[in-house]
């Protein structure tokens, strides 16, 4: 780790609520991407690994209900107090995919308007005729047959594939140095989510995008990360190379989810583990995974 | 126009019009007493009164009762009102004209001052403007059309007089020729700005009175739908993309969230045509509902048929004119009949 | 998905919802609004300072004072005090609104009911039936049936309750569309229980909160719709007490005995409002529960 880490997350806490009822949903969380990695945040549902995610793309309405503490730096624009405002400064660089790609596109616009929208809000100045030639050339990159067609038509009337497609698409179209994907496709089936996977390891590779994968399924972080970190009830448990994490995993609460893989690999959900009060061991670090160095 | 979607609330609307004649019918006739001796008084001799039964089949069955009422109706002939002496449907075209005008002037008050309070109150969520603009929508739903006329009278019409208390026009603004009925466009077509003025200084506070508890409907349904779409993904993906805020709240948030408003948004122009009953009352407004008042309370029946029905007329036909436009709107009704 | 959820307490979600309402300063508001209208109203006898002047005869050497310090807000036309008037007209309103939502509910959430979960034809038939109602606004209805009653405070419920329960129709039959295909319902169904069962055992108690939460705001519609009705003089009659009347009676003596119409008129709002306070704070604490 020689150059600076494309996102740094360090001590991150947050709380929810109001009226001196405060429940804490992040005890300081830490972790960083750098260029071309291709890392994974893995917990169950309820872990924090969603908030970490939206509080690092600034999409925490910040509100008196909403009390965020900790850095979350990318390209050295602070992002914890930020908001909208962080979102709009860094502009295309950063880039979300979502869970559930119909319901992540506006139901009362083409996909032609929202393509282009997204192309602005990297250069404001594009022509309609240039955004559409530069949208056709991106949904053809994520092999979508027939491009024209596609931004004639609204979210509902594409298949849930062709939609995940069309978000990859528009996430990708300004080339941004981060791609972080919450759970990509688990709403759809398989093979979609295996295609998802696959475009953002190219991604990574040949165009040097830092890639953070949120997931609660071992086996997809298994075949797709270089590092993991595993998250539980808001804390860091272990932060491990994904060959290390599945040859030895050393925190309790790894070892459980690690057992509770299903034998026959490549997908399905693991039944995830009985609670125990081994699980609130401090953080465990492996060799190699140290964090960077201090940037200021 | 995708008339898979329309034609069947066409035939409900049909339905339910001739539900509700059958219903008012129904009630008119079987009601205690003798609807001729009560319409012609107890003056009247035991002969005009056995006219009236022969003239009006009031001894026949109900359903032949009906099926003439049904006869004359396609004819165009609603009856004769006793008390202006004249046919109903004359009548109904004097004053319904005053209250379409009246009403609409408050749809738009309603749509142009509650969908834009309702979506500050979304967009500021939590904070002061929120809670301002909740309370306006909550004093608006609460009283009832009669207390705002009453008091917007006493503010505006006497203790700072700048409107008028009652009427359409001055006395001395001399009538319009009358083309649609509605002032402010015969004002306008007899090229007379002064009088095109006067009309709308009368409008001004009814119109303001019967919108009140509108506004406050919409605006506290606009808050919630667009609450509810802010927390869809797609707003967090424009969000994520930085586009600018008004613009999220504009395209993003207020679009697919003002579908939903807009259906509601027929029930209200219905309430206000009940509503209207009332602010015509405080605001001596000669509307349809005056002049609906002043039969029931002389129990003349065939116009107090003739009025409900027509008022549930107006009714259906504003709620089909919104289910037409929500079907334009919105992509998914407008192509469901392409796909089929 | 299978996270280990802790065991659901069986208080929980009780003191959730009331933690939600108690926590809504706005809801804490409307439940003292209502608290001190009901105990007015109840115990009005003892609390007003004038009953007598409930009936038609007040205090003649006081007619149409403005408010002071005997008539804390002023005497009408008769010298009656405004007051002991406005409170009898609460006592009037409430028993109205108690009476109406007691016939309407039950009729409209049985049709709802049995609409949403039969279908078919009975469906079709109930609904049509329900729309044909809901085709004429509620006030114009409720004033053509008074045109043929005579005005008294029982015609005028009758005719409230004739245009009130469909709006609960379709709000259950909505409820009922919609719990039909649950899973608990087709276990019933499979078990063979009897379709009176699944409706009242099943179904309904899925609708309580909806019902119960309408039920709140309608009161205050309620009053609201009958005191429309008796400003436009088709509801109760003098010299009963009445808001609605109140206010019409009033309004022809503006500006100068301005209080005659602007307190009873302020009176509604107060318990509309009120009404409407709890009734969305029980909303919000339902919502809280589940």
């Amino acid at each position: 780790m020689t150059r600076e880490p494309v996102l740094t997350i360090r001590d991150l806490h947050l709380a929810f609520g109001r009226w001196g009822r405060k429940s804490n949903v992040l005890h300081g969380i830490s972790l960083h991407v750098g260029a071309g990695e291709k890392v994974a945040l893995v917990g169950e549902s309820g872990s924090g690994k969603s908030v970490t995610a939206r509080l690092a793309m600034g999409l925490l309405q910040e509100s008196r209900a909403t009390h965020a503490t900790g850095s979350i730096r990318f390209d050295g624009i602070e992002a914890v107090k930020g908001g909208p405002e962080i979102a709009r400064r860094r502009g295309n660089r950063v880039a979300m995919i979502f869970q559930d790609p119909t319901s992540a596109l506006n139901p009362t616009f083409k996909i032609r308007g929202q393509f282009r929208e997204v192309l602005r809000s990297a250069e404001p100045r594009l022509s309609d005729a240039e955004a559409d030639r530069r949208a056709e050339a991106a949904l053809a990159e994520v092999s979508i047959p027939d491009p024209a067609r596609a931004l004639d038509s609204y979210a509902f009337q594409l298949s849930g594939g062709m939609n995940q497609r069309v978000m990859i698409a528009m996430a990708l179209a300004n080339r941004p140095e981060l791609l972080i994907a919450d759970e990509p496709g688990t709403a759809l089936d398989v093979t979609v989510q295996a295609q998802t996977l696959k475009l953002m390891g190219d991604l990574a590779a040949t165009r040097g995008t830092a890639v953070l994968l949120i997931s609660h399924n071992l086996g997809v972080v298994r075949e797709f990360a270089d590092r993991v970190y595993v998250i539980y009830r808001g804390r860091m448990v272990e932060h491990a190379t994904t060959k290390q994490l599945f040859a030895a995993p050393r925190h309790p609460y790894t070892q459980a989810l690690l057992s509770a893989i299903p034998k026959i690999s490549g997908g399905g959900l693991p039944d995830l583990p009985e609670r125990s009060p081994d699980f609130e061991r401090p953080l465990i670090v492996h060799e190699g995974c140290g964090e960077p160095a201090e940037v200021v | 126009m995708n008339w898979k979607f329309t034609l069947p609330r066409i035939g409900a609307a049909l339905i339910a019009l001739i539900g509700i004649s059958m219903l008012i019918f129904a009630i008119a006739r079987v009601m205690p007493g003798d609807p001729a001796r009560i319409a012609l008084g107890p003056n009247a001799t035991e002969e005009q009164v056995a006219t009236l039964r022969a003239e009006r089949h009031l001894d026949a069955a109900l359903p032949v009762q009906y099926w003439e009422f049904v006869k004359a109706l396609s004819r165009g002939d609603l009856g004769r009102s006793l008390y202006t002496n004249r046919p109903v449907t004359t009548d109904i075209a004097q004053f319904l004209p005053a209250t379409l005008e009246l009403v609409l002037v408050s749809v738009i008050i309603m749509v142009v001052v509650g969908l834009p309070l309702g979506a500050l109150s979304a967009h500021f969520r939590g904070r002061f403007p929120d809670h301002l603009g909740r309370l306006i929508a909550l004093l608006g739903i609460c009283t009832p059309a009669f207390v705002w006329g009453v008091i917007l009278q006493l503010v505006f019409g006497y203790f700072y007089p700048i409107f008028p208390i009652e009427g359409r026009l001055l006395e001395s603004t001399p009538v319009p020729p009358t083309v649609t009925g509605f002032y402010l466009i015969d004002t306008l077509l007899s090229g007379n700005l002064s009088a095109f003025g006067d009309a709308l200084h009368h409008l001004i506070l009814p119109a303001t009175a019967l919108a009140l508890a509108g506004i406050g409907q919409t605006a506290r349904l606009t808050r919630s739908n667009m609450i509810e779409v802010y927390a869809k993904p797609y707003v967090e993906m424009a969000s994520a993309y930085g586009f600018r805020p008004w613009r999220i709240a504009t395209r993003y948030a207020f679009r697919p969230a003002f579908i939903p408003t807009l259906t509601i948004l027929g029930l209200e122009c219905a309430a206000m045509l009940g509503n209207a009953f009332l602010v015509e009352k405080v605001f001596g407004w000669p509307g349809i509902s005056r002049y609906g008042v002043e039969v029931i309370i002389r129990k003349d029946l065939d116009a107090i048929v003739g009025t409900v029905l027509i008022i549930a007329a107006a009714f259906l036909i504003m709620n089909i004119l919104v289910d037409v436009l929500v079907s334009i709107i919105n992509p998914r009704i407008r192509l469901s009949q392409r796909k089929s | 998905m299978a996270a280990p959820s802790a065991p659901a307490g069986g208080n929980k979600p009780r003191s959730k919802a009331l933690a939600a309402f108690f926590g809504n300063p706005l809801s804490v508001l409307g439940l003292a609004i209502v608290t001190v209208i009901v105990l007015l109203s109840v115990f009005a006898d003892w609390l007003t300072p004038y009953p007598e002047h409930v009936g038609p005869i007040g205090d003649f050497a006081a007619m149409n004072m403005p408010p002071d310090e005997t008539y804390r807000l002023g005497t009408d036309t008769m010298g009656r005090d405004l007051f002991t008037r406005i409170v009898y007209g609460y006592q009037l309103s409430l028993i109205m609104a108690v009476v109406v939502l007691s016939i309407a509910t039950p009729v409209g959430v049985v049709v709802g009911l049995v609409a949403g979960y039969k279908g078919g034809w009975i469906d079709y038939a109930l609904m049509r039936i329900t729309d044909i109602f809901l085709a004429v606004p509620p006030l114009v209805l409720a004033m053509a049936i008074m045109g043929f009653l005579q005005p008294t405070l029982m015609n005028g419920m009758l005719a409230i309750t004739a245009m009130w329960w469909p709006w609960y129709a379709r709000l259950i039959y909505n409820v009922t569309r919609a719990e039909a295909q649950e899973g608990y319902v087709l276990a019933a169904e499979t078990v063979g229980a009897s379709t009176a069962h699944i409706l009242f055992r099943e179904i309904l108690p899925n609708c309580w909160p909806s019902i119960l939460t309408k039920m709140t705001l309608d009161i205050g519609f309620v009053i609201l719709m009958a005191s429309s009705l008796s400003f436009l003089g088709l509801g109760v009659q003098p010299p009963t007490p009445d808001l609605g009347s109140m206010v019409a009676e009033g309004a022809k003596y503006m500006p100068d005995a301005w209080w005659l119409s602007v307190w009873p008129a302020i009176a509604i709002l107060i318990v509309v409002l009120g009404f409407n306070l709890v009734g969305d704070g029980l909303r919000e604490a339902f919502e809280a529960e589940s």
